[in-house]
């Protein structure tokens, strides 16, 4: 009986506790955002809605600094995340539609191995290795070290969207006298362009918004903008980082909404 | 060779002869990139220390020394038991620890509410629970810093409505420490439970109020062993980040309340670092996490072969 | 199609297939001709699918041969074999319009953009969906997907055509249509198809030869007619159509004939598939519609028992009959023939045995 079933699965208190918990996660995010609308130059007491601090991030005295760090940002993301998508593309395949081979866990290891170790420890020994081999740290070292943390993150969608098709379609193709490079082309390439898409855009984001290895490799004379913020909050919190932390809010959850929406269409491409 | 034979249908084993090719890119990126450099870290764990930062490069066992011994400043004095360091370390496992009882008490529920709520409305819940973790992790503990900072916003909302006559002085704290870890883990908890529940057969705790069993004796009989999977999925999810954390404790819990990630990223700030020591607290960390991985996926693979 | 037409498509060498310690194929060996309708029968599990995917290149041959008009292909990649697949799934690339799937392997064949689409058009013409041209496969019916399958994989024009339990997806009437056409279309065009399936009534009726398998052997090889009539084993016999196994003992052989005893008594004269060894024992195959039932009478001779059910099919009376010695044989009737067989449950009868009727199996 429904009523019975609905008893059956409630417990008191659990949508109470459902409640506090997105309270928790959304109050912080939500002040920032209001108070990046302050008018008044004190970030605790309310002067008024104004758009000042915005104008600010673009145009005022520390905007240069903001400007070439999302820069950077930007173009590191940009990189990291399309190198660490066909990384991961190739290994995808080679894992899911290469059979089972000698070495397939332990290279299943090594490509987890990015998530597994602390960020704290890749940032030091990333940080060592450069030292020892005596390479300057800058960009290059910023974007190689981002290429290898991106690389599981853009792998498991991939691997998850390919595990899902049907070997019988590459077979077909070959069938058809499609080479395997042609195979993949034609047919397994489109079939799994959401998975792929989905892998780049976690790659980019999260390459966007790492600080802790960025902060250790990245030497002196560039910023990315996680650690532009960093620096400048730890002189304390001023109300152009609150307009600059929700822009980043914003390109967040439009970078979510965009995954969300090409795996809704993915999933209806994926069966005839 | 073998490429599999399930049920009559062979699996699809056709980039079989280019695989090498194929992993040829991972294995050369992760292999120079990062397993090299952690073998060096471990080498310079065992270094000289150069005073400007960087090493000497002669063998020394003096970082790992400096761990429990403190043999004054010129290292020539007798070794009186030195309690700073395993401090930190106990500190930051007893924070993980307590990050993760938090995270359970507070996700569990969580993830069951979403797991049993109508097909429609669940997908929106769900994705309301991860928006915010999509939002950059520094960006999150800045906001919370903000949030609870003796002249921000809750401060001055308590003071102003009468709760308190002064503020909380919450910033600097273990609870604002608990607090960052809090917010910054909370998802890895509630996905992981919140597959399990959704995986699990409801008809069991039919059963066992068929059998007399009242809703929280189902809770504690039934359903918990049922999800266990995803709840220590969940544990280790949080608990593993939370160890190495840095930003939660180093925004949020200042200068007094080091953890291992403060520890370790002075090691390598400026001059006054101590390279072979940081290296040898980071060897420590690394070898804490492999151990609780190795655990759980010795676990996984004792559950698997159990079938 | 005279005998002069017939070549040998594909010779199977004495094929081995083995998947670490398991053996999926023990060793067959057989000649499909060109131009001919060829079926791999058997139940699942039996091998028919990994020989036809042997045939595709999809699976790597353990030991043994596969020649396509004389040329060993085994060690060829399946994209470099001229010979194509219908899936049992169709495998239609969804992502691609009906005419671009059909036009696909002659475009990797490097056949120009006009060529392929004019062909891609007359092949979806040949299966009457010229109509559904610029639909995605999701759009179509299963019974239309599979005729786009098939347009696909002919659309390349390969001497071979491999079908692989291309109508196991569709319901019954739609299968009983796809079977005359897909004869008809073999026949049209003169492409050898080879047709796997395990639907015994598909193959009788489609097939100019069957081979049927089980548990990776090949049990036997004939038209339907020597399949059904002359089943070389227990297998064949019990797998294709209805039939009675009796346990005999032979007690005199000359050559293929034999006459074997019942536990009861009975004699019955037998063919026999392999050669008989006097003193034996045997197993016989008797079909249920060359035995005939009547009332007992005082000197009749042939096997005689008791009915013990009589279940009326609308075309066919069975009569359940137990013998003396215990044996149950089933007897089946046609209602038009002897209208009205006079016998009723408990009743006793005799049975008789059309000439030809039992056959010794090989063991």
């Amino acid at each position: 009986m429904a009523a019975v079933g609905t008893d059956l699965k409630r417990y008191p208190g659990f949508l109470f506790l459902t409640l506090v918990c997105l309270a928790v996660l959304y109050l912080p995010l939500l002040v920032v955002m209001i108070y990046s609308f302050n008018d008044s130059n004190s970030i605790t007491i309310w002067g008024g809605f104004s758009f000042r601090w915005y104008a600010d991030v673009f145009t005022g005295p520390e905007s240069e600094k903001f400007k070439a760090a999302a820069g950077t940002s930007l173009a590191i993301a940009s990189m990291a995340a399309v190198a660490a998508t066909v990384i991961a593309t190739a290994a995808a395949i080679a894992m899911v539609r290469g059979g089972s081979f000698r070495g397939k866990a332990m290279t299943f290891g090594l490509i987890s191995l990015p998530i597994m170790v602390p960020e704290i420890v890749t940032a030091v020994a990333t940080l060592i290795f450069f030292s020892a081999i005596g390479f300057t740290r800058g960009y290059a070292t910023i974007l190689v070290a981002h290429i290898v943390f991106c690389i599981p993150f853009a792998y498991l969608p991939i691997a998850a969207r390919l595990q899902g098709i049907e070997g019988s379609f590459e077979e077909a193709a070959q069938d058809l006298y499609a080479s395997r490079a042609e195979a993949f082309r034609y047919v397994l390439m489109p079939l799994m362009m959401p998975g792929i898409i989905s892998g780049f855009l976690l790659a980019f984001i999260i390459s966007l918004d790492d600080f802790i290895i960025t902060n250790f490799v990245k030497g002196a004379g560039i910023e990315t903008l996680p650690t532009a913020i960093f620096g400048s909050v730890k002189q304390g919190i001023k109300p152009n980082i609150m307009a600059l932390s929700t822009l980043m809010l914003g390109v967040s959850i439009l970078f979510v909404t965009i995954s969300y929406f090409v795996s809704r269409m993915g999933a209806k491409t994926s069966k005839p | 060779m073998a490429g599999g034979f399930q049920g009559g249908r062979a699996v699809s084993r056709t980039f079989a002869p280019v695989k090498t090719w194929l992993l040829l890119p991972s294995w050369l990126v992760i292999g120079i990139f990062l397993v090299v450099p952690v073998a060096i870290m471990l080498v310079y764990s065992f270094l000289t220390k150069e005073f400007r930062g960087g090493v000497i490069w002669e063998f020394s066992l003096a970082a790992y020394d400096q761990f429990v011994f403190d043999r004054g400043l010129f290292g020539d004095e007798a070794p009186s038991f030195e309690w700073t360091y395993v401090t930190i370390f106990a500190r930051s496992i007893v924070q993980a620890l307590a990050a993760t009882v938090v995270c359970l008490l507070i996700g569990f529920p969580t993830a069951y509410f979403i797991a049993t709520r109508p097909a429609s409305s669940r997908s929106l819940w769900l994705f309301l629970i991860t928006v915010p973790y999509w939002v950059n992790l520094l960006i999150r503990t800045v906001s919370m810093k903000f949030l609870i900072r003796d002249n921000g916003p809750m401060n001055e909302f308590f003071l102003s409505i009468g709760i308190t006559s002064e503020p909380l002085g919450l910033v600097n704290t273990d609870f604002a420490i608990q607090l960052g870890l809090f917010y910054s883990y909370l998802p890895f908890m509630v996905l992981p439970i919140y597959a399990s529940v959704e995986r699990y057969n409801f008809a069991l705790s039919e059963a066992a109020a068929d059998l007399y069993a009242s809703r929280w004796v189902t809770l504690r009989e039934v359903l918990l062993p049922a999800v266990k999977p995803g709840v220590i999925a969940g544990c280790i999810l949080v608990f593993v980040p939370s160890l190495g954390a840095f930003l939660a404790p180093d925004l949020l819990g200042g200068a007094k309340n080091l953890m291992i990630g403060s520890l370790i990223e002075e090691q390598f700030k400026g001059n006054a670092g101590n390279w072979p020591f940081g290296a040898a607290a980071s060897m420590i960390l690394l070898t804490m996490v492999l151990i609780v991985l190795l655990f759980y996926a010795r676990q996984q693979a004792r559950n698997e072969g159990g079938h | 199609m005279g005998a002069a037409s017939r070549g040998t498509a594909i010779e199977v060498q004495n094929v081995v297939k083995r998947y670490g310690s398991f053996t999926a194929l023990k060793g067959a060996t057989f000649d499909i001709q060109d131009n001919e309708f060829f079926t791999l029968l058997g139940p699942s599990g039996c091998g028919k699918t990994t020989l036809l995917r042997m045939i595709a290149g999809f699976e790597d041959v353990t030991e043994g041969a596969i020649l396509l008009f004389g040329e060993a292909i085994d060690k060829l990649p399946p994209n470099k074999r001229p010979v194509n697949t219908v899936f049992q799934q169709y495998a239609l690339f969804p992502h691609m319009t009906v005419t671009e799937n059909v036009a696909f392997g002659m475009l990797r064949l490097k056949n120009s953009k006009a060529e392929a689409l004019e062909r891609a058009k007359r092949m979806l013409s040949l299966v009457k969906l010229d109509q559904f041209a610029e639909r995605k496969p999701s759009q179509l019916s299963g019974g239309q997907q599979q005729r786009v399958a098939l347009a696909r994989a002919m659309a390349p024009g390969p001497k071979v055509l491999l079908l692989d339990e291309p109508l196991s997806a569709l319901d019954l009437k739609l299968r009983q249509e796809m079977r005359v056409e897909l004869k008809q279309l073999q026949q049209e065009t003169g492409i050898t198809f080879v047709f796997v399936t395990h639907d015994q009534e598909e193959a009788l009726t489609m097939s100019d030869r069957i081979t049927v398998m089980s548990s990776g052997e090949v049990q036997q090889i004939g038209t339907a007619h020597q399949i059904y009539e002359q089943p070389n084993n227990r297998f064949v016999a019990d797998f294709i159509g209805e039939t009675n196994l009796i346990d005999v003992i032979i007690e005199k052989a000359d050559g293929k004939a034999c006459l074997c005893r019942l536990g009861g008594g009975t004699a019955i004269l037998a063919e026999a598939a392999g050669t008989p060894i006097v003193g034996a024992n045997g197993h016989l195959s008797i079909r249920p519609e060359r035995i005939s039932v009547r009332a007992a009478g005082k000197n009749d001779e042939g096997p005689a028992g008791v009915v013990e059910h009589i279940v009326y099919l609308g075309t066919d009376t069975q009569h359940m009959v137990r013998l003396d010695d215990g044996t149950l044989i089933t007897a089946r009737t046609q209602n038009a023939h002897h209208a009205f067989v006079n016998s009723m449950q408990g009743d006793r009868v005799t049975l008789t045995l059309d000439e030809g009727a039992a056959r010794l199996l090989v063991d």
